[in-house]
């Protein structure tokens, strides 16, 4: 492919990925370059959560949603190789307090659309039958799902027929009169387009920095203990009710609360510790610890499994913990998809979609104000760019 | 001293780590000597489970004199032997020292978990062997080189009856002639190099005649026993039902493509095939210590010239910085302790003693490259794979599907084709495939030895590990 693409995707993980497949559905000429392999970054260090269990109501929830209805669609056009599983989510209370708490932030979600269902403490093993007895009680939600997300960002890129170049690293961008985007340089030459697009996840910040903007993309650090293969002894998403007050957190102290998943492979996956200690990926024993402990205490028989791997990834975050998607005011022609956190895999057909929409033009699925990219500059809020799919 | 913390912990009691202890015991250091054996000696001076009565140990191996003055200095010192303890991890402590973090039973994965903290580490965790996939491989009766000499050491026990020895390596010729000698028909040695490569070398074996020595030995064991010597040629496929019954063995081109038509059947029980060594260097490279690339491609610590690594602290001797053999472990793990004595503010010893293993050392390495320049894997290799042949046999992916992921998914190296096949996700964790699933990525690099828990452990020894495990050096000794 020699001519000039619509549209230039920086960064083949599931995000990028995503933007190029609805990007490729809209008609555009798509070409994704990634400094590294398909995958290389946060997206081959994800467990593949599609949650819409751990979020509050609010912008990131409306995404969350739009989104588990856009992955239950492309799990129908995509090779069951993805490994999409809609598998449900469960949270589960230890005590009568955290259950109360439990109750009204799933009422809450309720109203805004979730799937939710009280599970009374004796129905507990009816869904897990492994669970640790003397629970408090728990909420089922089905919507949650799961996927293989290295192997679903590559389906996905090689579904949308984009132009796929891989260790190009992005070092400058390109720009005509009155700033415009007119394509980026890279180190072995340039590549020419009228939009290009920021999927650079936890490195997006460096590549907003590149066009000359501020987009403050941090590291948030997690470790994923991975078990022998079993057979199938956790059948849900499963965590404890305190996951989501982590989530949530600001605090750069180390916290976790495990979440215990099997996988179609047989091991079972146990995420997710978050600490914010910048790219470092030395390992951490107290986070181990920890997540192991959190995992044994839900499922008493994972005590005598063993764990052969343990990996970090790194999340991108922004300071409110809400994506940047849409147009950059600030830069004609650029756009930005990335700071999804821990979200990114279960956010990433929506953000495509969107991207997408800002694109072409089109209507975006959801009010997409307050992931305005610029909304961190000066501390003034939100710019100009809202209202991105203009 | 700081109760409760040695002045080091070595990690493995093979020569290198005998030497590292016994040598810092002398020097009045107080030293943890760990390993997931019960008795010291590693993988080179394995001996004989007490059960099974061996009259004469010895007699299975070289040396055995050196292994008999490495365990007098062992005794003599101060150092506590640990046995049976499996390391997966060792941590940065708080105040500049160190934590390393062990499971204890015969069987790493079902131990109790325990931490022994020191001011200074020293990685002699040796090495383990390379494989390269060929068809039939994963038959019954085929069994690694290094293996088949384990088993017979460790066991008393040969593999079968008319054993075939293949693949690459100095290490074939020595087990060939214990194979032999224990009473095992050798047909022939097939060695994938020529031993050519060496007079390339004039220099590294000059200097050091005892190993041309060591060669000679060999090679008059090979001719006693009428072993036959087959170089430039590899098993590129065994044959059998239920377990091995014949392997045919092909002619190689320089670069290790197998020569059409050249195949050669030769009738075997058994196969013991190896592909050299791999340093076992994931407890460094998780410490963030640096690393290079050896003349066969393997990774291994890069090491200062008191043996210490990138990482202050830390120091490394033996095959962890590249295979060598047993000589050079025991010069590089009396050089570390000297440095580390030195730096914890003891006395390292004479001057002269220093310079003079150095000057030893850095022979025996010009030696140790010059023999892993003859023996590193040609890339025509991949040719003898077929598609439905198994690459990970812990995951059961074949070289089809590796090739499939680089083709048609963007997979360039390794990592992503584990990402994509799931190769090397499983029990072994890569060791056994990491080498052939680079070459079929095709990016020419060695496989990352990047495994945060170097050997299994339980979610339940994991979650239970606490500060009130923790080993400390004997009262007695304070």
């Amino acid at each position: 492919m020699t001519s000039t693409p619509d549209v230039i995707v920086v960064g083949a993980g599931i995000v990028g990925a995503a933007c190029a497949h609805y990007a490729a559905r809209a008609g555009l000429r798509v070409t994704v370059l990634d400094r590294g392999p398909v995958a290389g970054g946060t997206t081959g260090s994800g467990e593949g959560n599609l949650l819409v269990s751990d979020k509050a109501p609010g912008p990131e929830l409306e995404l969350a949603l739009k989104s588990a209805e856009l992955w239950r669609e492309l799990a129908e056009r995509l090779p069951h190789g993805i490994e999409y599983e809609p598998k449900g989510g469960l949270v589960v209370a230890s005590g009568e307090a955290a259950l109360t708490a439990l109750r009204t932030f799933a009422a809450a979600q309720e109203k805004a659309g979730v799937t939710v269902r009280d599970v009374a403490a004796d129905r507990l093993p009816d869904l897990e039958p492994h669970l640790a007895r003397g629970l408090a009680g728990g909420v089922h939600y089905p919507q949650d799902a799961q996927v293989m997300p290295a192997l679903a960002a590559t389906h996905l890129l090689r579904a949308s027929g984009a132009e796929v170049r891989l260790g190009q690293e992005v070092t400058g961008l390109l720009t005509g009169p009155g700033g415009a985007v007119r394509g980026v340089r890279t180190a072995s030459g340039v590549f020419h387009a009228p939009y290009v697009v920021n999927a650079a996840g936890t490195w997006g910040g460096e590549l907003a920095r590149l066009a000359g903007v501020l987009l403050p993309v941090l590291p948030r650090r997690g470790f994923v203990l991975v078990t022998e293969p079993l057979p199938r002894v956790v059948r849900h998403k499963v965590y404890a009710a305190d996951y989501v007050a982590d989530v949530a957190s600001d605090s750069a102290a180390l916290q976790t609360s495990a979440v215990v998943e099997g996988t179609p492979a047989g091991p079972v996956l146990i995420g997710a510790s978050r600490e914010r200690v910048g790219f470092d990926r030395a390992l951490s024993v107290p986070a181990l610890r920890r997540l192991a402990a959190g995992a044994t205490a839900l499922f008493p028989v994972l005590a005598g499994v063993r764990v052969i791997r343990t990996y970090a990834g790194f999340r991108p975050y922004l300071p409110d913990h809400l994506p940047a998607i849409g147009t950059d005011a600030r830069v004609p022609g650029l756009l930005h998809a990335c700071g999804h956190e821990g979200a990114g895999i279960g956010l990433a057909p929506v953000t495509g979609r969107i991207i997408a929409d800002c694109l072409t033009g089109a209507q975006p699925p959801v009010d997409v104000r307050p992931f305005d990219p610029a909304r961190f500059e000066g501390g003034t809020g939100t710019g100009a760019g809202a209202g991105a799919g203009a | 001293m700081v109760t409760g913390v040695f002045d080091l912990v070595v990690v493995g009691a093979g020569p290198a780590g005998l030497a590292g202890a016994g040598t810092a015991g002398e020097l009045g250091l107080r030293v943890a000597l760990l390993d997931m054996a019960e008795h010291v000696g590693g993988q080179f001076y394995r001996q004989p489970a007490a059960g099974l009565g061996a009259a004469r140990p010895e007699a299975l191996h070289h040396d055995w004199d050196a292994f008999v003055a490495l365990r007098k200095r062992l005794a003599a010192g101060r150092v506590e032997h640990l046995g049976r303890h499996h390391v997966w991890a060792v941590e940065r402590g708080a105040d500049g020292d160190w934590a390393v973090h062990a499971v204890v039973g015969d069987d790493g994965g079902d131990g109790r978990p325990v931490r022994v903290r020191a001011r200074a580490v020293l990685l002699a965790a040796g090495a383990y062997e390379r494989q390269l996939p060929f068809p039939g491989w994963t038959l019954p009766g085929v069994v690694g080189a290094g293996g088949a000499q384990a088993m017979l050491k460790g066991g008393l026990v040969l593999p079968g009856k008319r054993v075939v020895v293949a693949g690459s390596g100095p290490l074939l010729l020595a087990v060939a002639s214990s194979l032999a000698s224990a009473g095992a028909e050798v047909p022939a040695v097939i060695e994938a190099s020529g031993y050519l490569g060496y007079a390339r070398h004039p220099r590294a074996l000059a200097v050091n005649p005892r190993k041309l020595a060591e060669g000679l030995t060999h090679g008059a064991a090979l001719l006693r026993h009428r072993i036959a010597l087959r170089t430039r040629s590899a098993v590129t496929e065994a044959h059998g039902s239920e377990r091995v019954e014949a392997v045919t063995v092909s002619r190689l081109d320089a670069r290790w493509r197998p020569v059409p038509g050249s195949g050669r059947r030769i009738a075997c029980d058994a196969l013991a095939v190896g592909h050299g060594l791999v340093p076992g260097i994931e407890l460094g490279t998780t410490l963030g210590c640096g690393t290079r690339t050896t003349a066969d491609n393997t990774l291994a610590l890069h090491l200062g010239s008191g043996q210490e690594t990138s990482v202050r602290g830390v120091w490394g001797a033996g095959e962890v910085g590249g295979v060598a053999g047993a000589q050079l472990a025991c010069i590089e793990g009396e050089l570390a302790a000297r440095s580390i004595a030195a730096r914890l503010g003891r006395d390292p010893g004479p001057e002269g003693r220093v310079r003079q293993l150095s000057s030893r050392r850095t022979r025996l390495r010009t030696f140790a490259e010059a023999m892993a320049a003859t023996h590193a894997p040609g890339p025509g290799w991949t040719g003898w794979l077929c598609d439905d042949t198994e690459v990970c046999r812990c995951e059961e992916v074949t070289a089809g599907r590796v090739r499939e992921a680089v083709a048609d998914q963007g997979a360039r190296d390794a990592r992503t084709v584990k990402l994509f096949t799931r190769a090397g996700m499983g029990w072994c964790q890569g060791r056994m495939c990491g080498a052939a699933v680079s070459c079929l990525a095709g990016d020419g690099q060695p496989p990352a030895q990047r495994r945060p828990l170097a050997v299994p452990l339980t979610l339940g020894a994991l979650a239970g590990q606490g500060p009130e495990d923790a080993s400390e050096p004997s009262q007695s000794q304070t």
